[in-house]
This record gives C-alpha cells, structure tokens and sequence, in this order.
C-alpha cells in the first residue's frame, strides 16, 4: 500500500494539506471518496477537501487562516491566488521592486 | 531526583554554562574589522566574535550585550572599541569583572591603530582564555538548562512535523524543570485566544494578547508581516497560517511568563519572550533575520537553541549552540550535511511525532554534556545585534511563584 499523499490536520478543515508531491489527475481518497486533484500540488501546499465559496474562512489546524477570495471547488490548490490574509497582506520578492512575475 | 549528567562550567552567580566561550566584543562597526581579525587569527572553536555596530546608545543594546557577556556559556571576554563611541565600554567590562570572569579593554585609538590592536588583541585572548581554563565544573541538571526555539525559512511542512515534535520535546524538558522559551510575537498574529488560555493566570492570559496586539500593530505600521517569499513558495498563504505552525513549537505545557530581551526567567517552566519593541516603530523590523532573535534568546539565558526550518537554513550562533531540526524531507536530503535531526521522516512514514520528540530531547541532552552539533562543526558563529526601545514587563508578566517552585 503506498503511503497517503494528503493529510488532515484537524476534522473541521476545509483543506488538506500536501505530504507527498501531487500531479494533476491524481486520484486521492478523501473522507471515503475518492477526489481528482484539479493541478499539481507541492509538499507543503494545500488542497480544497471541499467546496470553498467566495469570503468563506479557510480553514487549517481547525483555525481560520485567511479567507477566500473566489470560489475554490474540491481538489484545487488553494494559495495567494485564491484566498487572503485577514491580518497582514501577504508580500512576496516583487513587491517592493514591482518587477514583473 | 533528577540524576546529575551534564558537567557545567560553574559560574560565580551560581548559574552554570554548557560551553566555555571567550566572546571577542566590538562595541561599534568601525572596530568590527579588528575584532574579526582577533578572532580569526585566534583559530579557536571556542573564541567566537560578538558585537554592536551602532554609535549612538542604546539602552535595549547595553543590556544584551551585558546579559550575553555574563551569561554561562561564556567564561571571558575581550572588548574592542573605537574609542569615540557611545557604547559604555567600561561599564560592560566592570559588569564582566563583577561576575569573576576575566576580561580586557582594548581602545583602537589608544593601542596605536590597526594592526597593534589586533596584536594586543591575539595576546589579551591567549590570557583570557588561559583564566578561562581554569572554570571549576560542577554537575549539572536538567532543571538548570534553559532551552530555546525558534523557526527560519517555514514552509507548509513546519508545522505538521518540526515544530510540533519541538513542542513534544519542550513538554518533557518543561516537566523536567527545564526552562523553555518560545519567542517571535509577530508569528503568533491569530494565535492569541489559544495561548493566551494555557497562561497560568488571567492577568498573564491578557498581557499574552496584548502581546501579540502590540506586534500586530507594529508590523502593520512597518507595512510587512514577519513572512518571507520562501514561506509563500513551501505552501504557506498567510501570516496567520505560518503562526498556528509556530505556535505549535512551543508544546502543550501551561505558559508561566512573559519575558522581554535580557530577562532571564526566575525558574522552570515554558515562557514567551515578546521580541517587540514598545512605543512607535523607531528603529526598524523587529526581526532583521533570524540570529537577531537567536542572540535575544541567549540574552535571556538560552544555553542552546531548537532552530527548525521547512526551506532550509544554515545558520548557527555565537555563544549557544543550534540544533537544526529539519521538517521537510525533500530539504533533509538536499541539505543533510546542515541539519541535527530530521523531523521530515514523519512524513514518510519513517517515525512518529513522539519519536521525532524524543530524539530531539536526547539532541539536547547530549549537547548540553558537550557534543558539538552541526552548526557549530561547521564554524557557524552568527550574531546580529541592533537598536530596539522596550519598557520593562508589567508585573502580570512573572506571576508570584511561576515555575517549579509553585
């Protein structure tokens, strides 16, 4: 039996959380069904384990980590594209320099 | 009865150290070069170079500087200055005399330049050293250990693996009488209402917040959180994602204080130190990098540091060793050659949060009885110390009989 490429970190989660790289199309089991992985997911990274509607509260560790800024469907990675920080926006190496991505 | 293990450096103040560093101070950029060639010509593992690049004074710097000159692991110091700077550099070596150990002044201006200095310098280290020699040792337990944590280069791994086997490992060596301290408020932002319920009373559960509000604050005047563009690249969105992974280093024991940079707590037990300086924002980030914070964790006693990283980092630290716990197994593998344990096993199926717990509780122990860890066999020595402004803590913050002796 190979090893799970997702965990949950806590039952009120509405993302997992990958432990093992996950390629678009993979068949991962989640709550007794099995869900297709919309995109490549790196460790680390997190994957809708249900449906997310825009503003909604993410959820990891059963704590709210930011909040969706559109609707996420199962199986999508969910990061900077997708949802927001409700403290302090989140930077990156461009910020400051305004290069492009 | 805990049974003695470890044969500490026995210092004048009672307190014990696990190394026996001669710290080479410069008390000003403009004679970083001269104690820098002190120390590399010295070539010793044990004479590491310290110091403060600053001018102007600085009272937050003062009392670092002061608390790490005379904190266990060092048995002597050699202090480097300019001359023409505001550092009061006979106050630090008054306060390094006080405390038994020997120390010498050496003023640039004074010495006749640059290569006297260092000359001078080399032969103040060899006596230093050799009245170092002579520290008594004396056995030393685990209720007498101060044990640090921090996080650098997190990533989505961090907190399911690294941090919490720290945490694991922080509850053994808290019911063992050891002090813990976690640290870096800034990456509690959304943590708050949790920690602030594991404070041993109410008063410390409301400084605990106000804690995290003054960082809070701070940072959104400073216009960036505490999160880098390597923590978004490993799965981390957000500050207050990268914070429930932090927070979870600091285990599951009651928190008995609060303490600010230099303090030193009164007994065992797990404490926050609030790395946020007071008032407005004056003189930068919080935070410059990681090793700011390592040094103010020896400032308040840390015999040695849990350093975890998801990304990878390097580094290591004057004074108190580092032991890196890896969390990430694809990092482990890349950097191997960095890291003391590696935690990203977890994820593999390779060992549990318990083992990984227990394996960085006997990491400590046996670098505490004197082995070497990685970082500091590879010669890292890092130190970084700056301007900050704080206002002592509130009586709130070290509740009567906090600690073993309650």
């Amino acid at each position: 039996m190979s090893l799970p490429k997702l965990m949950l970190l806590h039952p009120d989660d509405n993302v997992m959380v990958s432990i093992a790289p996950i390629g678009a199309g993979d068949r991962l089991p989640v709550d007794g069904a099995e869900l297709s992985a919309a995109e490549s997911v790196a460790v680390g990274h997190k994957l809708a384990r249900r449906p997310i509607a825009p503003g909604e509260r993410i959820l990891k560790y059963g704590a709210p980590i930011g909040s969706a800024t559109r609707a996420i469907a199962p199986g999508e990675w969910v990061h900077a594209h997708n949802m927001k920080s409700d403290y302090i926006p989140t930077h990156d190496r461009q910020t400051v320099t305004g290069a492009p991505k | 009865m805990i049974e003695p293990l470890i044969e500490g450096f026995l210092r004048s103040d009672g307190r014990k150290g696990i190394r026996n560093v001669v710290a080479v101070a410069y008390l000003v950029e403009c004679a970083h070069h001269v104690a820098r060639r002190i120390v590399d010509k010295a070539d010793d593992p044990d004479v590491h170079l310290i110091g403060f690049p600053g001018c102007y004074p600085n009272a937050y710097a003062a009392k670092v500087m002061e608390a790490i000159a005379t904190h266990p692991n060092v048995g002597g110091m050699v202090i480097v200055s300019l001359g023409c700077e505001s550092f009061d550099r006979e106050g630090l070596r008054e306060a390094v005399a006080a405390s038994g150990r020997p120390v010498e002044l050496l003023v640039i201006q004074q010495e006749g330049g640059t290569a006297a200095t260092i000359e001078q310098g080399l032969a103040a280290v060899e006596r230093v050293r050799a009245a170092a020699a002579d520290t008594p040792r004396a056995p030393m337990r685990i209720d007498e250990l101060v044990v640090g944590t921090i996080c650098g280069g997190s990533d989505g791994t961090s907190g399911i693996t690294a941090n919490p086997a720290v945490g694991r490992a922080f509850d053994r060596l808290v019911a063992e009488g050891a002090i813990c301290i976690f640290e870096e408020t800034g990456e509690l932002i959304g943590c708050e209402t949790i920690m602030a319920e594991r404070a041993i009373t109410p008063e410390l559960g409301r400084e605990l917040e106000a804690c995290v509000e003054k960082a809070e604050r701070y940072y959104t005047i400073m216009g960036f959180g505490s999160f880098a563009a390597g923590n978004a690249e490993g799965g981390l969105t957000t500050l207050e994602e990268k914070s429930m992974g932090a927070y979870s280093k600091s285990g599951a024991s009651p928190i008995s204080g609060i303490v600010k940079p230099g303090d030193v707590p009164p007994s065992g037990g797990l404490y926050l130190l609030d790395v946020v300086p007071d008032g407005e924002p004056r003189f930068g980030f919080p935070n410059i990098s990681d090793n700011a914070e390592i040094v103010e964790l020896i400032a308040c006693g840390a015999h040695l540091t849990l350093f975890t990283t998801g990304r990878g980092s390097v580094v290591g630290s004057a004074i108190s060793p580092v032991i890196k716990v890896c969390a990430n197994p694809d990092t482990a593998r890349r950097l191997a050659a960095d890291m003391d344990v590696n935690a990203g096993r977890i994820l593999e199926g390779e060992a549990t949060l318990d083992e990984l717990g227990e394996e960085i509780y006997e990491r400590v122990l046996a670098t505490a009885a004197g082995e070497r860890t990685v970082s500091e066999e590879l010669g890292h020595r890092e130190f970084i110390l700056t301007y900050k402004a704080f206002e002592p803590i509130g009586p709130a913050c070290l509740p009567a009989g906090a600690g073993r002796g309650a």
